[in-house]
């Protein structure tokens, strides 16, 4: 990963990364309400099955996962912890938010225990509306993300920047 | 074979006292022990410490509120149909049985009542919520013991279900399909046929999980004799639904109030039975829950079959006011009894609504029911209790 | 008894069983019963005094065999100082915009003071239990003086424990005798008591509802005075020219 981190890295090459990296999303799941059934029906349901698109559900632990999803409802007293589980994670790390609650509140628009969007708290890169989303939406969130990453120049995310191993 | 005995028994007993030496030197007592409040176990966000000794648990602490999004609060500044599509995601597995006891205590302040068709129609949605709920429940409980694969049938067989109600309300989760004085829509034209192949999946579900689990000789090992209620202990803690008839006592709203017999859901036109089980532990609560999904299929064909004809809605004024009072309606949700104290001032909003979410008196008992279990077994308890987040932070 | 039961009792069937329960309510906790409400043949409701209230626990549970413990709760009788849903569309139908919240309650007549057993303290403890027996539901009522304090039900319903935490931190009222009073869902450091009335929702302060569709122009913005800028974003909701700038306010 030298040429990785000089920034001279062959196209050739890169996509080559790109696609490898795309189709093996460790998929750490912050099922926390209504979505996360849909999320589990997307990822556990013969008839969506997200893994066929290269995302790994259940890992073990934060530390091992690429992609963060996070299904429902962010609380004031939840987004401590969501954050922290964001930080354990190693670069390079997506998040994916789900439903309308995690994008911005939802129907707890106006709740005094609700953080209106988890995007406040860490960053976001595809957005899932729907209330909850049905897995088909879920499914082409993934497929969006996926698009992202094969575009991605890995030297461009981290010229200059020294890499964050956490 | 004296001999053998005699051996175990000192096995036995050096056993017991290397894990005391154990526990002496690691000061294993009082160490704390924390899940979640992410934790594959506690279906979203709970949180529970537990004290340890060795392996037992000398206290456990529920610490709640990850989930808390304040319905209460929201519904006085929301009309009367905002709340109902505030209030499906409560209990979010069965959203439709949310709405069934708002929408009946505010007709009950209105004076309203809905047409035959509609209190039908009701009914079979609401049974519909409870299968799509309780089947997850089913197939999760598996998980809780190691067993992936009943998880994985449940996703699929749920599918059916929540179909079947995707077709009549246009949502998966959260139909908001319950107006005061009826509902919605009718059902759609070849629903009825659909429901009753979808139903004989469900059968077939309900079949599978038996030979899977009931009578495994690990699932048995693990919840028979674990976690036991006595009834008496669950009531005064306010147990409900299957979690008390688990323990023996015969009781379900469906059948005993007059709500849910004819005055706006119609049980008293089919032939059911409710079912109890005498052991009150996890396994008798499974037991039940099992049987419960097989009745409700019984009590939906039944009613499917006698589906009387006529409106959906009764004349209600386009903008609803309900009229100044206090009313307090429960009904038997998949999870328990589930009630809304409804205060009205005359407004377009309710003054104040007190939600009685089954799950919260549900986990309520924890701190009782897990002192003195085993580490493992906290899991198995937890999940035989069965709730869900939303219903308990509400 | 003063209540509104002798009204109702005229053109309804009588109910026996709840007659007759609250008779023997009314014998045994005698000058504590302050006033009772009848439904008949659906629900009945009993307030009591404040200083009976956590000895009535045992007494329904013990001897009136109400096993069952529903929940416990509190009601803030004070009437909203922000208003109805903070200019919802639907609210200025019938009643004047300003929000200011006097409609509401002018439109409305309560019946008694405080809901249907009376009372004039602003907050109240309330609370339901079940009889299996019977098939009879109680709610028991009860107002607080000016120290927010009452008896605990822990002693005899168990159960009564998180629904006392939670009525702690929602209403800041006391339980008297409660083994440990802290908060149940909010965090430990908030501040506030949201279920009170007087308790704001931020969000609906600083934003109009975003289901606003027709919204009129205020005059001033009629005039041609430049409304580029929101107002201001802390602006409660009756400030001029906030409702303008929904999302769909067009």
């Amino acid at each position: 990963m030298g040429l990785v981190e000089s920034g001279k890295v062959p196209k050739g090459l890169t996509k080559l990364l790109n696609m490898s990296r795309k189709y093996s999303l460790w998929m750490y799941q912050w099922g926390l309400a209504c979505c996360a059934i849909e999320m589990g029906a997307a990822i556990g349901s013969p008839r969506y099955d997200a893994m066929r698109l290269g995302v790994i559900p259940l890992p073990a632990s934060p530390r091992q996962s690429d992609l963060l999803i996070v299904a429902g409802t962010v609380c004031d007293k939840t987004a401590p912890v969501v954050r922290r589980l964001y930080e354990q994670m190693p670069e390079p790390k997506y998040v994916i938010s789900m439903g309308s609650c995690a994008n911005c509140g939802g129907p707890y628009w106006d709740s005094y225990s609700v953080t209106k969007g988890v995007d406040q708290i860490i960053p976001v890169d595809v957005y899932v509306p729907g209330c909850p989303p049905r897995p088909e939406a879920l499914l082409e969130g993934i497929v969006l993300l996926q698009e992202l990453i094969q575009n991605e120049d890995m030297a461009e995310k981290w010229k200059g920047d020294p890499l964050a191993i956490s | 074979m004296t001999d053998l005995a005699d051996r175990r028994q000192m096995a036995y007993i050096a056993a017991q006292a290397a894990d005391a030496r154990v526990n002496v030197e690691l000061e294993a007592e009082g160490m704390n022990l924390n899940i979640g409040p992410q934790h594959p176990a506690t279906h979203g966000t709970l949180r529970i410490v537990v004290q340890l000794d060795g392996e037992q648990v000398i206290a456990a602490d529920p610490m709640m509120g990850y989930m808390h999004r304040g319905y209460e609060k929201l519904s006085e500044v929301r009309t009367y149909p905002q709340v109902t599509t505030l209030i499906n995601r409560i209990d979010w597995l069965g959203s439709f049985a949310n709405e069934v006891p708002f929408i009946l205590g505010a007709e009950q302040l209105m004076e309203i009542e809905a047409p035959p068709r509609a209190r039908w129609i009701r009914t079979v949605l609401f049974e519909l919520a409870r299968i799509a709920n309780l089947t997850l429940f089913l197939g999760d409980m598996g998980v809780q013991l190691g067993a992936v694969t009943p998880v994985f049938y449940a996703f699929r067989d749920r599918e059916y279900i929540v179909n079947q109600i995707e077709a009549v309300t246009g949502g998966r989760f959260h139909p908001n399909f319950d107006r005061i004085g009826g509902l919605k829509d009718d059902l759609p034209a070849g629903w009825i046929a659909d429901t009753k192949v979808a139903l004989g999946e469900i059968r077939d579900f309900c079949d599978q999980m038996e030979d899977l689990l009931v009578g495994n000789e690990i699932f048995e090992a693990r919840t028979r004799g674990i976690g036991v209620i006595p009834a008496d202990v669950g009531l005064s803690y306010g147990l409900s639904g299957a979690n008390i008839r688990g323990s023996g006592v015969d009781w379900d709203l469906r059948r005993d109030s007059p709500v849910g017999q004819g005055q706006g859901l119609a049980y008293n036109e089919v032939d059911w039975k409710v079912w109890t089980h005498p052991d009150g532990d996890s396994f008798a609560r499974y037991w039940v829950r099992l049987q419960e999904v097989r009745e409700s299929c019984r009590i939906v064909e039944q009613l499917l079959d006698g589906l009387p004809s006529g409106p959906i809605m009764a004349k209600v004024p386009r903008i609803i006011k309900v009229p100044a009072g206090e009313a307090y309606v429960a009904t038997e949700n998949p999870l328990g009894v589930m009630g809304y104290y409804i205060i009205s001032q005359g407004g377009l909003e309710p003054f104040r609504v007190k939600i009685r979410s089954a799950s919260f008196s549900n986990m309520s008992i924890t701190p009782w029911l897990l002192k003195g279990a085993y580490v493992p077994d906290v899991i198995t308890i937890l999940a035989s209790l069965y709730f869900i987040l939303g219903d308990i932070d509400r | 008894m003063p209540s509104a039961d002798a009204e109702a009792t005229e053109e309804t069937p009588v109910d026996q069983a709840r007659d007759s329960l609250l008779d023997a309510l009314s014998a045994e906790l005698g000058d504590a019963l302050v006033a009772s409400h009848r439904v008949p043949g659906r629900d009945l409701w009993i307030r009591l005094d404040t200083a009976a209230w956590g000895d009535a626990a045992d007494y329904l549970r013990n001897r009136q065999r109400f096993r069952f413990f529903e929940w416990l709760s509190a009601i803030d009788w004070l009437p909203s100082p922000f208003g109805r849903s903070h200019g919802a569309v639907v609210d200025e139908v019938d009643t004047d915009d300003t929000g200011d919240g006097d409609d509401a309650e002018a439109a409305g007549p309560v019946t008694g003071a405080n809901g249907f057993t009376g009372g004039d303290t602003r907050f109240q403890v309330f609370a339901r239990v079940y009889s299996l027996t019977t098939g009879i539901g109680l709610t028991v009522k009860a107002d607080l003086g000016d120290d927010l304090t009452v008896g605990t039900w822990t002693g005899s319903y168990p159960g009564a424990d998180w629904h006392e935490r939670e009525a702690n931190e929602m209403f800041g009222i006391t339980f008297a005798g409660h083994p440990g009073l802290r908060n149940l869902y909010l965090p430990t450091d908030f501040e506030g008591h949201p279920m009170r009335k007087d308790y704001p929702l931020m969000a609906r302060l600083v934003k109009p509802w975003p289901g606003i569709v027709d919204v009129e122009p205020m005059p001033e913005a009629e005039e041609g005075e430049p409304t580029t800028g929101s107002p201001d974003p802390t602006a409660p909701p009756d400030v001029k020219g906030v409702g303008t700038e929904g999302p769909g306010g067009s």
